[in-house]
């Protein structure tokens, strides 16, 4: 068998996270372990407990840690890529789509117009998609369990989306340094059409499920309380910061693929709870649609090319490669060695759907990266635990974890 | 069987030991809740409506060992999460089954490192893998029907 | 002038020998500082009225190995009301490299300082919890180091198939 050690944990060695309490035995230390159906994910709380009431959540991670940053310094950029997608799990072309604007900043590339339209209208698909990952497995954990069915039949149909562009419903790896994969295929722009004109009806349906239900109001609201400058104080970002009334959205602080020109509003709540968090999320659905159809109209009257024509950087077309032989040096050298980057450091944002998500890249002349460290936002948001739970119920430990919408992929990478 | 074609509609079937308990373990082999990463999410899309996995009576997800058939190790495991695997996997009551889903956990999947379990079976041992980086909701079904083609071939002296 | 070179001109009047070198790149700043003053110049880009940085974006750590100085740690602080934003960066090495924590400027360097103590090796002297983050508390090694293996596991092909299944552990039920 491999190498398995169990590590003992004591009170001793974390004396110094809990309360005096916990040394007497007043209080209770419960393990939440990694596996758990609230957590989200593979997080475990060690929570100490007065009775029902925590005193003290302190996270612990790392159960997911899968050494990406140090495995794509042994990958080219663009093998690196494919590892993108699978930090964040529920924001895969976020990710794809920060490390690629993180390459194109270092390399100074130029993506083209028809490029940057496909890239926010997958962007904003993907954060829709996510949206309703946290609104079914939120409200599940608030013992709604038709939400949770409801939201992932709306997921399919985005998934059905992705899979006719790039040929994978989640791990779609297509955004490329320099543009995308491929153009849209015939079709699709109808299909995007009839899943915009379709949501906003069962959205329709969640917030009259959920919104004013007596019930869910109260158990989120006044739970989880953070105010805006703390908020600010511990890193926060997203919706998490939102909903306590910071204004700060990385589309509008420093805009990218082309944000600037869209037309869209900021949901900002000043709540700082729970349900201030679930209604700035709630919002942010018909935000996103309404910077999709957008997207939609200009991808209809924008052509031109999906990917830059700098050969160095974006493979040439096949088509060409029979008749060019400068073209087939390209291909040849992309896919042997790999395009390199210049030496130097570029930190790329983007909003995910958790908040900041961003790409710090190093390169250092050579065809891998030197250093790639993603900065991301449940990494942050999940930070204050201890002090968004202290004095609530482990029922409302649940409910703040599920607010604070963290992706232990994104935690641990 | 012979005597059923003589009595005709009586409402009885024969069937041998092995194939009652067989049949009776793979129609409602309840699966632990084992999401670890990604494939979390095409397991839960599974058990969505739209490639609904209740038809094989897994629709309930039972989160303690305890009350479970299988395990369907879905995601990457970390060195610091082996522990908790094996553990989990001893808590569970026999009989049992172990499924790898995805890439990750049949073979380290893209993440040869340092961190990352290089296959489960490295851990518990595992009767069908599942491969795919996610595996389709589909495949994740195909692999669950394998594994009862595989109990229902089981026999009495395999039982546990 | 900018937020940026006004920032960088109140650094330099300040803390004229903290201040090592500053780099444009890409558009983007960055302010290398000396370690032994970098609590007093966060404190100072936070507190000061005109500059108000009150946000650390991101904290990073890099390994240059095998150039000299060897570590660095990357700060990237954020002022959110003026919408400014650039990169200070600490060079430290030495087998057993310190920096000083910044955890009483900004709460949210804590896990971050974390982070990179475990995948780096880097001590940040004051902080109120400096264990291991993301790797298991008994682990040896800083993995995020140039010298440490990337522990990959031999590819089984067909030719080495029966090599590599002999040596590959298996679990026994």
């Amino acid at each position: 068998m491999a190498q398995l050690r169990e590590v003992e944990t004591t009170v001793d060695e974390l004396k110094h996270l809990f309360s005096e309490r916990a040394q007497t035995g007043e209080t209770m230390i419960l393990n939440m372990g990694p596996q758990h159906p609230s957590t989200h994910g593979v997080l475990r709380l060690l929570l100490e407990l007065d009775g029902e009431t925590v005193v003290h959540a302190i996270p612990d991670i790392g159960f997911l840690h899968t050494g990406i940053e140090k495995n794509m310094e042994a990958k080219t950029y663009l093998k690196a890529l494919v590892m993108t997608d699978r930090l964040d799990y529920l924001n895969n072309i976020g990710n794809n789509l920060t490390y690629c604007m993180a390459i194109e900043k270092l390399m100074e590339v130029k993506v083209p117009e028809r490029a940057q339209i496909i890239r926010v209208l997958m962007a904003e698909l993907q954060r829709i998609a996510s949206h309703l990952v946290w609104l079914g497995t939120h409200a599940i954990d608030l013992a709604s369990m038709s939400v949770l069915l409801y939201c992932f039949r709306d997921r399919e149909r985005i998934m059905d989306i992705f899979e006719m562009v790039s040929g994978q419903r989640m791990m779609t790896s297509y955004i490329r340094p320099g543009g995308v994969w491929r153009d849209v295929p015939d079709g699709w722009i109808a299909v995007v059409k009839e899943f915009l004109d379709y949501l906003p009806t069962t959205l329709g349906t969640y917030e009259s499920l959920l919104t004013d239900n007596p019930i869910f109001k109260q158990r989120t609201q006044g739970i989880g309380y953070i105010g805006a400058q703390d908020a600010i104080a511990w890193g926060m970002s997203g919706p998490s910061i939102r909903g306590s009334g910071v204004n700060y959205d990385v589309r509008r602080a420093m805009p990218y693929c082309g944000y600037e020109t869209y037309e869209f509003d900021v949901p900002l709540e000043t709540g700082g709870d729970v349900y201030a968090r679930f209604r700035c999320r709630m919002r942010e659905f018909h935000e996103s649609l309404r910077i999709c159809r957008q997207t939609v109209e200009r991808l209809e009257k924008t052509k031109g090319p999906f990917i830059t024509n700098d050969r160095k950087v974006a493979p040439p077309p096949r088509s060409e490669l029979a008749t060019s032989m400068e073209s087939l040096i390209h291909h040849f050298k992309l896919w042997t060695e790999g395009f390199s980057a210049p030496k130097g450091e570029v930190y790329a944002a983007t909003e995910s759907p958790r908040g900041e998500l961003g790409v710090y890249l190093s390169g250092d002349g050579g065809p891998k990266p030197h250093r790639v460290h993603f900065r991301c936002p449940s990494f942050s948001n999940l930070q204050p635990l201890d002090y968004l739970a202290e004095g609530h119920l482990v029922a409302d430990l649940v409910a703040i974890i599920g607010s604070v919408d963290i992706v232990l992929g994104d935690v641990d990478r | 069987m012979g005597l059923e074609q003589k009595l005709g509609n009586l409402g009885v079937v024969t069937m041998t030991l092995e194939q009652a308990v067989n049949w009776g373990r793979t129609n409602a082999m309840w699966p632990m809740l084992f999401g670890l990463a990604c494939c979390a999410m095409e397991m839960i899309s599974t058990q969505a409506p739209a490639y609904d996995v209740s038809r094989f009576g897994m629709e309930l997800m039972r989160a303690s060992p305890r009350q479970s058939d299988l395990m369907i190790v879905a995601g990457r495991v970390s060195r610091k999460m082996a522990p908790v695997l094996r553990r989990l996997y001893d808590q569970m009551p026999d009989p049992k089954w172990v499924l790898a889903m995805g890439d990750c956990a049949s073979c380290g999947g893209i993440f040869n490192n340092y961190a990352i379990v290089q296959g489960v079976d490295e851990v518990v041992p595992v009767d069908v893998y599942v491969a795919g980086c996610p595996p389709r909701p589909e495949a994740l079904i195909h692999g669950v029907m394998t594994l009862h083609a595989k109990v229902r071939k089981e026999k009495i002296s395999q039982w546990k | 002038m900018t937020h940026i070179a006004k920032t960088v001109a109140a650094l330099r009047k300040k803390f004229p020998d903290a201040v090592q070198e500053v780099i444009e790149f890409r558009g983007e700043t960055t302010v290398v500082v000396d370690a032994a003053s970098l609590v007093a110049v966060c404190l100072f880009l936070r507190d000061d009225a005109d500059l108000n940085y009150n946000y650390l974006a991101d904290l990073a750590g890099i390994d240059y190995y095998p150039d000299e100085p060897r570590f660095a740690v990357s700060y990237i602080v954020y002022a959110m009301t003026v919408n400014a934003r650039f990169r200070l960066k600490v060079f430290i090495s030495g087998d057993e490299p310190e920096v000083p924590t910044v955890t009483g400027v900004w709460p949210t360097a804590n896990w971050y300082e974390r982070e990179v103590y475990d995948m780096f090796g880097i001590t940040f002297t004051g902080h109120p919890d400096l264990r291991r983050l993301l790797m298991p508390a008994d682990w040896v090694g800083h993995p995020h180091r140039k010298d440490y293996p990337l522990g990959y596991e031999e590819v089984q092909f067909s030719f080495n198939w029966r090599e590599v299944d002999a040596r590959k552990p298996y679990a026994k039920e």
